[in-house]
């Protein structure tokens, strides 16, 4: 039978830089874990099957989808959300860029986007407008059309340039 | 859409994950990267008791050369292939198929080994595995034991892997110095799963092709190795008639489902047009 019992679970992680400990249950998944028992709602589920990408978060500074990962798997991990990213200030361009340019409506797509981009923007540089559609191929944005998101993270790239960044 | 509860278990050693499997009689699910099975227990399309997880064993990670093979550990990450500098040298199909694994995020998380013991005949990592003649290390009852990639791939979804077994490694032949390559395929929608898609590996052989593999994969049930376009094509210098004759001969060596997207017929027509293309992509000369 089973090997232990399948009640709550310790886990311990770093969620926008501070520890976190808490009981989990298995089967929660990292979206439902910052959503449910943290309120960090900036994360959004949408699909929860990896197609849509509104709930990318940053794990050990990779973007992953939070809906396919169980928050009892992230013991000692380091995970980021939109909300780490807003205080900390590293996307405060691309927030100005995304509003300058109309970069969204209903902004349920939104934190998954700025996740993304954040990322290929880490890489440096200023990506092409190939890049930038290939980067954001796995996020739907079921209002927008994608041209104000490209343009965006465009604008961003290059401002962060010129400030020398 | 929720997985039902089960319990975790995290062992740090084959043996110890071999023995949490077991105790669960017959109901756990070892998790990877979990980019396939978390969707699938989300949808309760499985729904063990026990969730074995990989991740903490040492002995499933790392990549190697060991003399004229390249060791893969099966929890390499999917995005390592494109930038680790042993994989892009010597197991270069795998670095060419990567950017066309699923979305950048997904390939943060999902594994080598999770997509070659799930063997989805859709997959572009079994069907290389095919295409550069690699083997399978496979902890079972008896400890270790290496599978050739040509037994490896069963039938749908069936592998060499019985229930309980765990992929340990993927071992490469190294790419020698007269080897060249192509991959390439066919989807709707980038990152969306190909309709058709394939790979070579062949040798140089003074402006002609030399012993070659050719892997395709969403054709059949499984990954599929291209016999008698090889048959083909071996000797050959790489021109329109040669072509044409590997793709009249590929016909006999795929066997696509007909399915209302993409039936059959469409299949095995773009399985000719993606073969040509593969072949004039090869640096024979
Ligand atoms: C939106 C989306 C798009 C995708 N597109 C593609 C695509 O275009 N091409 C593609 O190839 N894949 C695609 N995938 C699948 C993805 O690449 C998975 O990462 C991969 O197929 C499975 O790897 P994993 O490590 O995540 O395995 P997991 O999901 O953890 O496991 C998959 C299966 O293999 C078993 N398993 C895992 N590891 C081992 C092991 N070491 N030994 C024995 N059994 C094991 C598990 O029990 C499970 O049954 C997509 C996934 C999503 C969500
Ligand atoms: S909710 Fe995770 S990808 Fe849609
Ligand atoms: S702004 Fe509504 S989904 Fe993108």
């Amino acid at each position: 039978m089973n090997m232990m019992a399948s009640g709550l679970v310790p886990l311990n992680l770093t969620v926008n830089g501070a520890p976190v400990g808490r009981m989990v249950a298995p089967r929660t998944t990292l979206a439902d874990f910052l959503r449910t028992e943290l309120e960090l709602t900036a994360t959004h589920v949408g699909c929860e099957m990896g197609a849509c990408g509104a709930c990318l978060v940053l794990l050990d500074g990779a973007p992953v989808h939070s809906c396919l990962v169980f928050a009892v798997q992230l013991e000692g991990a380091q995970v980021e959300t939109v909300e780490g990213l807003v205080a900390r200030g590293a996307i405060a361009g691309l927030q100005s860029a995304f509003h300058e340019r109309n970069a969204l409506q209903c902004g349920f797509c939104t934190p998954g986007m700025l996740v993304n981009a954040h990322a290929l923007l880490e890489r440096g540089g200023v990506p092409d407008r190939a890049e930038i559609r290939d980067a954001l191929s796995g996020n739907y944005c079921r209002c927008t059309g994608y041209e104000a998101i490209v343009d965006a993270i465009e604008a961003a790239a290059r401002a962060a340039q010129g400030s020398g960044r | 859409m929720k997985a039902r509860a089960f319990a975790y278990a995290r062992p740090r050693t084959l043996d110890d994950a071999h023995a949490a499997f077991a105790a669960a009689e017959g109901d756990a699910s070892y998790i990877s990267g979990g980019q396939s099975l978390v969707p699938a227990l989300a949808m309760r399309l499985q729904a063990p008791q026990v969730l074995v997880d990989l991740a903490g064993i040492e002995a499933l990670r790392g990549v190697r050369l060991e003399g004229d093979w390249l060791r893969i550990g099966a929890l390499t990450r999917h995005a390592d292939a494109l930038t680790d500098p042993l994989i892009r040298a010597h197991a270069p199909l795998l670095s060419a198929a990567a950017p066309f694994v699923a979305h950048p995020a997904i390939r943060n998380r999902g594994t080598l080994g999770g997509s070659v013991a799930l063997a989805d005949p859709a997959s572009e990592f079994p069907a290389m595995m095919l295409a550069m003649g690699a083997e399978m290390e496979i902890f079972g009852p008896e400890g270790l034991r290496r599978v050739p990639a040509d037994d490896y791939f069963q039938d749908l979804y069936q592998t060499a892997i019985v229930p309980g077994e765990i992929l340990v490694a993927l071992h490469v032949p190294v790419v020698g110095p007269r080897r060249c390559w192509a991959f390439d395929e066919l989807a709707r929608r980038r990152g969306d799963y190909a309709m058709v898609g394939g790979g070579i590996l062949a040798e140089r052989d003074g402006g002609r092709i030399g012993a070659l593999r050719i892997a395709f994969f969403s054709v059949g049930p499984t990954p599929m190795r291209a016999r008698a376009a090889e048959a083909v094509l071996t000797g050959r210098v790489p021109d329109a008639d040669a072509i044409a004759d590997a793709q009249r001969a590929l016909d006999a060596d795929i066997d696509p489902l007909d399915d209302e997207e993409v039936p059959a017929p469409m299949r095995r027509h773009l399985a000719r047009v993606l073969l040509g293309r593969l072949v004039r992509k090869l640096e024979i000369a």
